[in-house]
């Protein structure tokens, strides 16, 4: 890596001060960070690391939903997010020990790499992710892979998960980085079916609305017979055709469904 | 009841102490006072033509010690091949400069262009990217069919294509022709190795350190052969004398196989010490090891068996394209041939065998042996095809196998080698028993009301080990003897250390070796100590591959262990005023047999050592031998392996439910290690079969250039431990070394990827797919798109 500073935080509104430092980086976790300073792929000058910040950690049952602050780690939400079993079963398959130790909720749907776990949560909940400066639905919140609507410097504080009637989390794991090579995260609410898909399109994660409708009316894996996602748009790599990736949805979504409680 | 010591015993591993405690000693671990870094500028590009390199910006920039670049070797002698093949013209292979930075061109991703070094690594790295290369990429030759076509790119200019050598081996071609055109049936199976990257746990580190007191110089290196490193390096590339070159090989975190070869960056480190006067140490990141470690397999391979009316092998024949990558690595040629198609014959009396191969320069890393190396090749095209031709024929796959057994030995195959001993019956009906056949019926009935489809793999394997015959390798090609050697040194007060030019990288020598000598001996092993690693240390010997440790180095330690017991038997003959044929050695003490007058064993050592009373003008005092051992044969391991893997239809997921390894590997010094060995190599060996897979795309960039690509092994991978069986009982001891051992290290590797690849076919059969064969890794998009058909 290139040398850089490091400033430690301990409230947001220093953290959002510091990071209006020229080439100013937030760090949370370091998971997908630390790695891409160590190859050198970015150049920081200043790194704040969000993990001293207090007022961002933690997980509450609060109105029929989770909220976890933007610092918490995997291994937090594995063990203190039992409000929402198949949200801490999610966190709690997450990497190994180490990463789920260090990685953060915040981290992880601010970096929005195509691949993980927790934007399927967000998105296939109808999440609402807030920042220091305003709350966005997790709908908005996902812009394609990597992108996200977040500023530059804003900070995620919390993410509010609904709490559904039942819901479940399959993910199929690559076998190398044994990241999503898909994950179906599938939840009921009172109001219809979420479905969201990540790993799998080149658009990063996203919802498969004809399996929403149908699961909304029917909430059977029976009820998907038929249903299909197009081979059209999906990553085509070294692990699964594009065509692999949009048969797994479909196994994925269904056993979803069979096992969501 | 198990023996609690010596020979047969399974003392903990004394080694482990240290490694499992922090308290080993890598390369990575010595720091000389003084060193600098270096950084290696690596070409980002498989093939490119380097018009300029600018460096002077570069080495001005803060802590740079000196930028070197492929000019500052002209005067120096380029990596050397150590193997020699002379193809079916009686040619001598292609053998293409290789030099220390690249000269002219870069030929692979990886291929190191300049080296900056400094006092620091942040400097070195911060001082390469200030490096102006002008470099034009050039079409790269990835695919080995298209590399030799009219017109392909030529890796090499000076050469007159991309061909190094093709060989051919075995049977005459024309007399095999005859017999398959005779044949009542003929299975054909095309078939893809998979290139492998080995992924020692320890990267490659180097430090170089120079004397200009002395003008001595010194290189600590990651090495599974110290000895090795120090001739080819010191006579072939850097022109340094031995006694003027000490290599040290510490500890060693795993090999594998890509350790054995000298690379490039020693000779740098060493040659950059010197120029620099200055140690220079270089680790390599785990990114690097992926570009300049030598992976290991990439055959691309037709195999044809014939068979006659009654199901009797009458005729193989194969034809392999073996990829050498850019480069040739140290013994890069030899795994395609001598390890590979004199294995040709497997464990089956087939008369007929012809091998050809054809050995191929591409722009990608050079390839080289990775544990098994050849043998794994082998035996996968055979246990492949003949599993194809079980159910052509509408014969059990076990029957076929068994009915084409050799039974006979000694056994002189038509690929030009003998094997001395096996009992491949006996292994087979352990296997058999043990996998609880009659219970795999209701067991795929479970899978199958379960969802999966559950497949039965076979494989039998051969293997040639304790390398080897120094006078055999030498009229194939070899360029060294591959004996190897042991000094006992006897201690004043007893206890010993034993030399040995054997390398311990995992192996467990520390604790094996000390077993026999204390058993030949009769004292304790605590008081046996082993010294490998450390040429100004030890004797001349070759070094840890091919599963050659204990057959050939503990030969040696055999034979100067037995050097010892004579001249002590002497020493004791006088201190007991007996004959010297009157005197019997049993657990330590030497006695006049048939009388209760004796001395011990530390009577005798210190006499030695303190000679006041002693028959000094007989012999001379001390007590340390050394001896060279050459074997007489390879050693031939062999066994029986089989498994039951699940296929999931709805995802193409392999899961290994049940696996059973039964080995003959003679006889057995340490039961514990060698079922670890075994163990691990059937890791890596499914790691082959369903996950590892180097891959590059058509311009020769590295597609699996990490482990968010590369998918190692894990114990999840692997079956539950009541599920996995590794069983040794079988021992047919080799019959011309001393201990009767053959070898165990590479087995698992060799014997386990064929049996997984057609219990997955198996499996697929099972639930109505017509699926002949998936080439390896046989993983769930690979499964997923075969099924689709």
């Amino acid at each position: 890596m290139y040398s850089f500073d490091v400033e430690n935080p301990e409230t947001v509104a220093d953290a959002v001060a510091a990071l209006g430092q020229d080439e100013a980086q937030a760090l949370g976790g370091g998971q997908t960070l630390i790695p891409t300073l160590k190859q050198r792929l970015a150049a920081p000058s200043v790194l704040v690391s969000l993990s001293g910040i207090a007022e961002i950690k933690g997980v509450s049952a609060d109105g029929g939903a989770v909220v976890i602050g933007g610092g918490t780690t995997h291994g937090t939400v594995a063990n203190e997010a039992g409000a929402y079993g198949a949200l801490a079963a999610l966190a709690g398959n997450i990497g190994d020990p180490a990463v789920r130790n260090r990685g953060t909720i915040g981290g992880s749907l601010a970096n929005n790499d195509p691949s993980a776990c927790y934007p399927a949560a967000a998105l296939g909940s109808g999440a609402t992710i807030s920042t220091n400066t305003r709350s966005i639905a997790a709908d908005d919140y996902f812009q394609g892979m990597f992108e996200t609507a977040l500023d530059e410097g804003e900070i995620i504080t919390s993410v509010s998960f609904p709490i559904p009637e039942a819901a479940n989390y399959q993910k199929f794991e690559q076998p190398a980085s044994r990241f999503a090579l898909v994950g179906v995260f599938v939840a009921k609410y009172a109001d219809g079916v979420r479905v969201a898909v990540t790993g799998a399109s080149e658009e990063g994660v996203f919802r498969w609305s004809e399996a929403e409708a149908a699961l909304s009316s029917n909430f059977s894996a029976e009820a998907l017979n038929g249903l299909s996602v197009s081979a059209d748009g999906m990553i085509s790599d070294l692990h699964g055709s594009g065509a692999y990736r949009a048969h797994l949805i479909g196994v994925l979504t269904k056993r979803a469904v069979a096992a969501a409680s | 009841m198990p023996k609690d010591h010596g020979i047969g015993a399974s003392p903990k591993r004394r080694e482990d102490v240290r490694f499992l405690t922090g308290a080993g000693n890598y390369t990575d671990d010595i720091n000389v006072q003084g060193q600098a870094y270096v950084h290696f500028l690596r070409s980002d590009v498989a093939h490119g033509k380097i018009n300029n390199i600018d460096t002077a910006a570069a080495a001005a920039m803060p802590g740079v010690v000196r930028i070197f670049t492929g000019a500052d070797f002209e005067g120096v002698g380029g990596i050397p091949c150590g193997w020699q093949v002379t193809d079916k013209h009686g040619e001598p292979m292609k053998e293409p400069a290789h030099p220390v930075l690249a000269q002219g061109k870069a030929r692979h991703v990886g291929d190191p262009i300049a080296a900056v070094v400094a006092d620091s690594l942040e400097e070195a790295r911060n001082a390469a990217e200030a490096i102006e290369l002008d470099i034009e990429e050039l079409p790269a030759v990835v695919d080995m069919k298209a590399a030799l076509e009219g017109g392909a790119t030529k890796v090499h200019d000076d050469l007159d294509d991309n061909l190094c050598y093709d060989w051919q081996f075995g049977s005459p071609a024309d007399e095999t022709d005859a017999v398959f055109a005779n044949a009542a049936h003929v299975t054909t199976l095309e078939l893809i190795n998979n290139r492998l990257v080995a992924n020692p746990m320890e990267p490659r580190v180097a430090v170089g350190d120079y004397s200009r007191a002395n003008d001595e110089s010194k290189l600590y290196t990651t090495s599974q052969n110290p000895h090795v490193i120090r001739l080819l390096m010191g006579a072939f590339v850097l022109g340094i004398p031995e006694h003027k070159l000490t290599v040290i090989a510490p500890d060693v975190g795993g090999g594998f196989g890509t350790k054995i070869f000298h690379y490039a960056e020693e000779a740098f480190c060493t040659f950059a010490a010197k120029a620099c006067n200055r140690p220079v140490k270089w680790t390599s990141t785990r990114s690097e090891a992926f570009m300049s470690d030598a992976h290991g397999r990439d055959h691309v391979s037709k195999i044809e068996l014939a068979l006659d009316a009654d199901n009797n092998f009458i005729g193989l024949r194969t034809d392999t394209y073996a990829n050498m990558g850019a480069y040739l690595s140290t013994f890069a040629s030899s795994v395609p041939t001598w390890l590979h198609g004199t294995l040709m014959a497997g464990n089956y009396k087939t008369p007929n065998v012809t091998v050809n191969v054809k050995a191929v320069f591409t722009n990608t890393v050079p390839v080289d042996a990775y544990r098994g190396a050849g043998r794994p090749e082998a035996t996968y095209q055979l246990e492949r095809v003949i599993d194809k031709a079980a159910r052509e024929v509408g014969v059990d796959p076990i029957a076929l196998r068994r009915q084409n057994f050799i039974t006979q030995f000694p056994y002189a195959t038509p690929v030009a080698v003998e094997y001395d001993t096996g009992d491949y019956e006996a292994t087979m009906a352990k296997m058999e028993e043990l996998m609880d056949l009659p219970g795999f019926a209701a067991r795929r009935a479970a899978s199958e009301a379960n969802g999966k489809l559950r497949g039965f793999g076979v494989n039998c394997f051969i293997e040639a080990c304790g390398i080897a015959p120094s006078n055999l390798v030498g009229q194939l090609g070899a360029r060294a003897g591959l004996y190897d050697a042991a000094t006992v040194r006897v201690n004043a007060t007893g206890s010993i250390s034993v030399m040995v030019g054997a390398h311990s990288h995992g192996q467990g020598h520390e604790t094996v070796f000390p077993q026999v000598v204390a058993e030949m001996l009769g004292i304790d092993e605590s008081m046996v100590d082993i010294v490998h690693g450390d040429t100004s240390k030890i004797p001349f010997g070759m070094g840890t591959y091919g599963s050659r440790s204990l057959a050939v180095c503990g030969s040696a330690m055999v034979r100067a262990t037995e050097k010892i017991i004579n001249k002590a038997k002497k020493i004791a003959a006088h201190l007991l005023e007996a004959s010297e044929g009157d005197i019997e050695l049993k657990d330590g003490q030497f006695s006049i047999a048939g009388t209760d007058k004796s001395v011990a064993w530390g009577d005798v050592t210190l006499a030695a050592y303190v000679p006041h009373n002693y028959p000094l003008e007989d012999i001379e005092p001390g007590l340390e031998e050394t001896a060279f051992y050459d074997p007489a044969n390879f050693t031939y391991p062999a066994g029986a392996y089989a498994c039951e893997v699940e296929v999931d239809p709805d995802t193409g997921k392999v899961t290994v439910e049940k696996f059973v390894s039964a080995d003959d590997f003679g006889n057995v010094v340490n039961p514990m290690i060698v079922e670890g060995q075994v163990h691990g190599g059937i890791a890596q060996g499914i790691g082959q079969a369903l996950l590892e897979n180097c891959a590059y795309d058509e311009n020769g960039q590295l597609l699996s250039a990490s482990y968010m690509d590369y998918a190692m092994p894990r114990a999840d991978d692997l079956p539950h431990m009541e599920n996995y069986t590794v069983d040794h009982s079988c021992q047919t001891p080799c019959t011309h070394n001393p201990l009767g051992v053959k070898g165990c290290g590479e087995a698992g590797a060799i014997g386990s990827p064929p049996t997984i690849v057609n219990a997955v076919i198996d499996a697929l059969q099972s639930g109505g797919h017509n699926v002949e064969h998936i080439d390896m890794p046989v993983s769930p998009s690979r499964v997923w798109e075969a099924m689709q058909g």
